[in-house]
């Protein structure tokens, strides 16, 4: 394999993971924190199209990202209040985010659909580690939000395992009553992480918008809201090896483009669906009921939290 | 006055207040929607006025009709999975692959007399659906797997094969367009009369009615109400469980299924590229708005077919058609909303 | 011996009512630093409540409570922790995803931002040191046994600074050495100057574990003494009561067919009864099956006149079984049962009883043994097949096992034969003759409902449970299984249910019926069964027993048949 070949596919895999990591790693929080939002694709949409109205008319990309973050909360504080206060059926809840996010994001996106910003997170190459060879272009040629991501995995993985509030947060998709009769308050944290999921799904969206595709259209993040839902199952709700199953989906992308060129009898559907097949296969083994094996799922996931059943 | 106000759970709701509150939070996604209409310059009751009058006219009534019968179906069968606590949003899959085998069947199957071909495409595109569901069912019976997240990846998985397809083998030749070709005009289903509806839609009825005296009338019905509310007494009655989920899936399955042979025998006679376009999801909110009786999936999916109509119409005057989802969407979040007060009653705290 | 002190702890006339049961009466209670305390009584008796109010989780509705020597309000388990006082639930509230230390940690008030497992876990060693409490704190409780979750609970505790400890059943969960170590630990605790207290039902293990024990019944303390002057008489006198003798009891109570009891000469007696039976099912007392209608029912008096002979309907062989847990609940069961005969089974609750009535009913699996029906062996067989062999089941917890509460009258008389002729045809439900049936079913057994059409969880416990045993005896069952028939239920329902179960033996099935009554299982046995640990101590004939017999037998000691 030639050296740009593989340059190409790790920088592609990387800007790929970047698309659809901010999403998976706020969905593990939400999902940990005993929410399934499965409006994800919604959201992303929504922070897709906010982010990009914002760099057409205001040609601020600071700006655009604040609006975002502004969104994906607004998005993230419905939800919560549908699944935590009005505790609505998550399945529900998900398909109308889904599908007001889609509707909202195509309705008021219609006038920059297909609008040129020009304006766009350009990579930026790091000084020395730009010039290693083959990783330094692959890794460190690339735009802020891409080192954004390299920051937030190592972050999450020391705030879920290393630290008390971490800590609080794997124990309360397991078993809300307990944190409740150990004196926390279920009902706000759980706002808090749905809505932190929210933000960093919106997040993603922009990453599409402002930094992958650089344009607007309607539906345009094609389902990279449903790969961070298979993401965050297939890592069995850990944001490093979520990171390890978006490079691998990413490459899996890629090389599928380049392998169809060796094998054009190959379609090119089949490595489209490889990630899918491959979350079912992840997702029956581990959290399938097989004899003595325990689910990975979190065990209050989906079940909403009432004081007066406990 | 009343102070330390809080949600008790009610004991019983009544019917006047399950039809009513349903009805009320819709009206109130359509005014929020007027919001968001005013807000990007429009009218909203310009447009409200225009969607209705679309809606209202023959021709609309019977595109309406046309555009509902997808939905209708993907509705009924999203209503019955959940009949059984079964979560299936796989709908749009199951719908992809009903289409593919009754296209394939229709295009590429042995010759035979119209009734019996018709009849077979009515059945293989029931297998496919059925089929398409039985890979998220089996899992889910035998190892209690999550099929909420199975039958939406299996989605992706359908489309992609529907995609193939169409771009590959089954693409109509010298055209532009991702689609197969059509299916011998014998074999189309009739119109009923000079209406202009398909005849298709009575079968759609009679599906319905059909599952209707299943829920309330068969003994089959009353093992899914007592698995669904009580599994424990269900087992206790001498019931499989595992093997009801199996059944109650693919059953789903196949009646998505179902939406492909619409298509193919009654509407547009060919299968295209991404043809559920979403109806498995809208299928959800359907089933929800309904409140998971099949007759009523026939009202709100024609209700929604309307929906998706009258947005094309008023692109005319420059909105976005992006408009009927946004308004699903909407009327679905409310609805969601309002489902608490279906449970709750606010009462003022005694101390 | 510690009287001298003053109790750590008093609770003064506490009440606390749910609704119209009072769970609490006037309740007193002192607990003294360095003793283990018992709370004895039957389940329901109150002492789960008087508990859950010390911690914060009920508010009493009236009376006090003293610690160290001042008055104290305590409106959450976190003020109950802030004073010192914790308790072990029956259920543990551990996380399973967490380490032992992180569980340990989630409870205890140091706030910091970043976890310390060095700390967490050397802190946790040191503590379990000291009271030999064997725990490995960077395990996950996943991977712990349930005797090793029970002590991180109470690490749990003593890591949050309690000094009056509370376990409810603590040895519920265990095996004899695990349950003994546990004491050995208890004691431990009692002697660096803690108060525990133990809520239990099991009198063996409260006299020989316990500084001083506290009988509840009713709500009210029956009895309190240092567990040197406890001995099972006086213990089970608190428990039960001073009640009035068995033999009294049957005559005064029941109707004067079962003044003819105990039988002298089984057959000839079985057959006058199956006669009498036989009338009655064309008069207008409802005795038999409910399908007066169906030639069914004619039917089953026929094979109900054979089987009153006496013959063994019902036969177990050394059958063993796991509970939920997957521990063994059942130990080498070997019993039989009687056509027209009452087997009773008494015992502490929790020392089989679920697991025995599930086990013959057919939806818990044999791990070993044999079970008979009539001569068909059913060891293996599935729960359809044991209900259309005519077993029919009272279960436990019968509004969610033995009906669904969110269906209606008519909709839960059919649960166990919605697939017969009579309500099914081609699939399709005969809703005029279910409805028939419920109009049948309501008159006979004085169900009083709020309509046939409205959900059966709306109706009283005493009408949901005439409803599940007029569905249940419906079919003429060759063997009726009922576990706590009457529990919670008020004394007119209990004794209609009594009735249909007399009525349903002199018909000629053959009974089983668990109780933790005794006098109830005197005035309607004629045999009785004890289970302790899951082995049945001994069967008796009940008119040549008595309760303090069967009282030593409920506290394990085995008697040869004399």
């Amino acid at each position: 394999m030639s050296t740009t070949l593989l340059i190409s596919i790790i920088s592609t895999a990387v800007v790929y993971a970047a698309t659809v990591l901010y999403a998976a790693v706020g969905e593990i929080f939400s999902q940990r924190a005993g929410i399934m939002n499965l409006g994800l694709e919604g959201i992303m949409l929504m922070g897709a199209v906010s982010g990009y109205m914002v760099a057409v008319y205001r040609q601020n990309l600071v700006l655009a990202m604040l609006v975002v973050i502004l969104v994906g909360a607004a998005l993230g504080l419905v939800f919560s209040f549908l699944t935590v206060t009005m505790q609505a059926d998550q399945t529900v809840s998900g398909m109308a985010m889904l599908t007001f996010g889609t509707g909202l994001s195509g309705f008021l996106g219609k006038g920059v659909s297909g609008v040129n910003a020009n304006l766009a997170f350009e990579p930026i190459a790091i000084p020395v580690l730009s010039r290693v060879p083959v990783l330094g272009p692959s890794l460190f040629d690339q735009n802020i939000l891409v080192y954004l991501m390299y920051l937030i995995i190592p972050l999450s993985m020391i705030y879920l395992y290393k630290t008390r509030a971490g800590m609080i947060l794997r124990a309360l998709g397991e078993n809300p009553a307990a944190l409740d009769s150990a004196g926390y308050n279920v009902f706000a944290l759980r706002y808090a992480y749905v809505t932190f999921g929210s933000i960093m799904t919106a997040v993603s969206g922009a990453v599409v918008s402002l930094a992958y595709t650089n344009f607007w259209s309607d539906g345009m993040t094609s389902g990279k809201g449903w790969i961070a839902v298979a993401l965050v199952v297939f890592s069995a709700w850990n944001p490093l090896t979520a990171t390890f199953g978006a490079l691998l989906f990413g490459a899996i992308s890629i090389i599928g483009i380049d392998v169809q060129t060796v094998f054009p009898q190959v379609p090119s559907q089949v490595f489209s669906a490889l990630p899918y097949v491959a979350t079912i296969i992840a997702l029956i083994f581990t959290t399938g009921n097989f004899r003595g094996r325990r689910s990975a799922a979190p065990a209050a996931l989906t079940i909403p939290y009432d004081r007066e059943k406990r | 006055m009343i102070r330390n106000l809080r949600f008790r759970k009610r004991n019983s709701v009544s019917m006047a207040r399950r039809i009513l509150t349903p009805v009320i939070f819709v009206l109130l996604a359509f005014v929020f929607c007027g919001f968001l209409l005013a807000a990007v310059g429009s009218n909203p009751l310009a447009v409200y006025a225009r969607m209705m009058k679309t809606v209202c006219s023959y021709s609309g009534l019977t595109r309406s009709i046309e555009a509902g019968i997808p939905l209708m179906l993907t509705g009924l069968a999203v209503s019955f999975g959940y009949r059984m606590n079964l979560n299936n949003i796989g709908a749009d899959g199951q719908y992809a692959l009903g289409s593919l085998f009754c296209i394939g069947f229709a295009l590429y199957g042995p010759v035979m007399p119209a009734p019996l071909k018709i009849l077979c495409m009515f059945l293989v595109s029931m297998l496919g659906g059925a089929l398409a569901a039985l890979i998220a069912a089996f899992p889910k019976a035998k190892w209690g797997v999550n099929e909420t997240i199975l039958t939406m990846m299996l989605n992706y998985i359908f489309l992609y094969v529907m995609d193939f397809l169409m771009y590959g083998p089954w693409k109509e030749r010298n055209q532009m367009v991702a689609q197969t070709r059509a299916i011998r005009e014998k074999y189309w289903l009739p119109d009923l009369g000079s209406s202009g509806i398909n005849s298709v839609l009575l079968v759609v009825i009679a599906i319905a009615v059909l599952l209707y005296f299943f829920h309330t009338r068969t003994t089959w019905g009353y093992e899914m109400e007592v698995i669904r509310q009580s599994p424990r007494a269900a087992q206790y009655a001498g019931m499989s469980v595992a093997k009801a989920t199996l059944l109650v899936l693919c059953a789903s399955g196949a009646i998505a299924g179902l939406a492909g042979f619409a298509q193919v025998a009654g509407i547009i006679h060919r299968v295209q590229a991404n043809l559920p376009n979403g109806a498995g999801y809208t299928g959800i909110v359907i089933a929800f708005l309904a409140g998971l009786n099949p007759l009523v999936v026939l009202l709100v999916g024609f209700l929604f077919g309307a929906l998706q109509i009258s947005a094309v119409a008023v692109q005319l005057i420059g909105v976005p058609s992006q408009v009927a989802t946004m308004i699903q969407g909407t009327i679905m979040l409310f609805v969601v909303a309002g489902e608490f007060f279906n449970r709750y009653e606010l009462v003022g705290r005694k101390k | 011996m510690k009287k001298e002190m003053d109790p750590v702890l008093q609770m003064k006339h506490i009440t606390k009512t749910f609704g119209s049961v009072t769970a609490n009466r006037d309740v007193d209670l002192s607990v003294y630093s360095g003793e283990i305390h018992a709370l004895l009584g039957e389940n329901g008796a109150g002492k789960s409540t008087l508990m859950n109010i010390l911690t914060g989780i009920y508010r009493p509705d009236g009376g006090e409570i003293w610690y160290k020597g001042q008055k104290r309000d305590i409106h959450s388990p976190k003020d109950a922790v802030a004073l010192g006082i914790g308790m072990v639930h029956q259920h543990f509230r551990l996380i399973p995803t967490l380490t032992v230390a992180e569980n340990v940690y989630l409870y205890s008030g140091k706030k910091s931002f970043f976890l310390n497992r060095d700390k967490m876990e050397k802190e946790i060693r040191e503590c379990s040191g000291q009271y030999n409490l064997q725990v490995t704190p960077e395990a996950y409780v996943w991977q712990l046994s349930v005797g090793e979750q029970q002590r991180v609970e109470i690490i749990k505790l003593l890591h949050q600074g309690a000094e009056v400890l509370i376990l409810d059943e603590p040895s519920a969960v265990l095996t004899p050495q695990e349950a003994q170590s546990m004491f050995d630990t208890l004691r431990k605790m009692a002697d660096s100057g803690k108060a525990v207290i133990v809520i239990s039902h099991k009198m063996n293990e409260v006299m020989k574990n316990a500084d001083r024990i506290t009988v509840l019944k009713n709500g009210r303390v029956e009895d309190t003494m240092p567990a040197s002057e406890a001995d099972v008489e006086r213990l089970t006198r608190g428990i039960v009561g001073d009640r009035t003798l068995p033999e009294q009891e049957r005559g005064q109570n029941s109707e004067p067919e079962t003044e003819q009891r105990p039988v002298q000469d089984p057959e000839q007696e079985a057959r006058k009864e199956a006669a009498k039976a036989g009338l009655q099912t064309s008069s207008e007392e409802p005795v038999q099956g409910l399908r007066q209608t169906s030639p069914a029912a004619a039917e089953g008096a026929a094979q109900g006149q054979k089987h009153v002979c006496g013959e063994e309907v019902f036969f177990m062989e050394e059958v063993s079984a796991k509970n939920d847990r997957g521990l063994p609940a059942l130990k080498k069961i070997t019993l039989s049962v009687r056509a027209g005969e009452i087997f009773g089974i008494a015992g502490v609750a929790g020392n089989g009883q679920r697991e025995l009535s599930e086990v013959i009913a057919g939806l818990r699996p044999v791990t070993e043994g044999k079970i008979l029906l009539s001569g068909k062996d059913l060891s293996k067989a599935a729960m359809k097949q044991h209900i259309q062999e005519g077993i029919a089941f009272i279960p436990e917890d019968r509004l969610q096992t033995g009906l669904v509460p969110e269906l209606t009258f008519t909709e839960n008389i059919i649960l166990k034969s919605y697939e017969s002729d009579r309500y099914s045809r081609r699939g399709i439900l005969q809703k005029q003759n279910m409805r028939d049936d419920a109009k049948t079913y309501a008159g006979q057994f004085d169900i009083r409902h709020g309509g046939l059409d409205l959900p059966v969880g709306l109706m009283s416990g005493g009408n949901q449970q005439k409803l599940l045993f007029a569905r249940e005896v419906s079919g003429d069952p060759r063997l009726i299984v009922a576990a706590y028939p009457v529990r919670g239920l008020d004394i007119g329902a209990a004794e209609s249910i009594r009735k249909i179960l007399r009525q349903q033996s002199r018909r000629g099935a053959a009974v089983v019926f668990i109780s933790e009554e005794l006098e109830e299982i005197f005035a309607m046995c004629d045999r009785v069964g004890v289970l302790c640990d899951g082995e049945l101590m001994g069967i008796r004939a009940i008119e040549e027993t008595d309760f303090q017999e069967i009282g030593r037998m409920m506290s394990g000691e085995r008697e040869e048949t004399k």
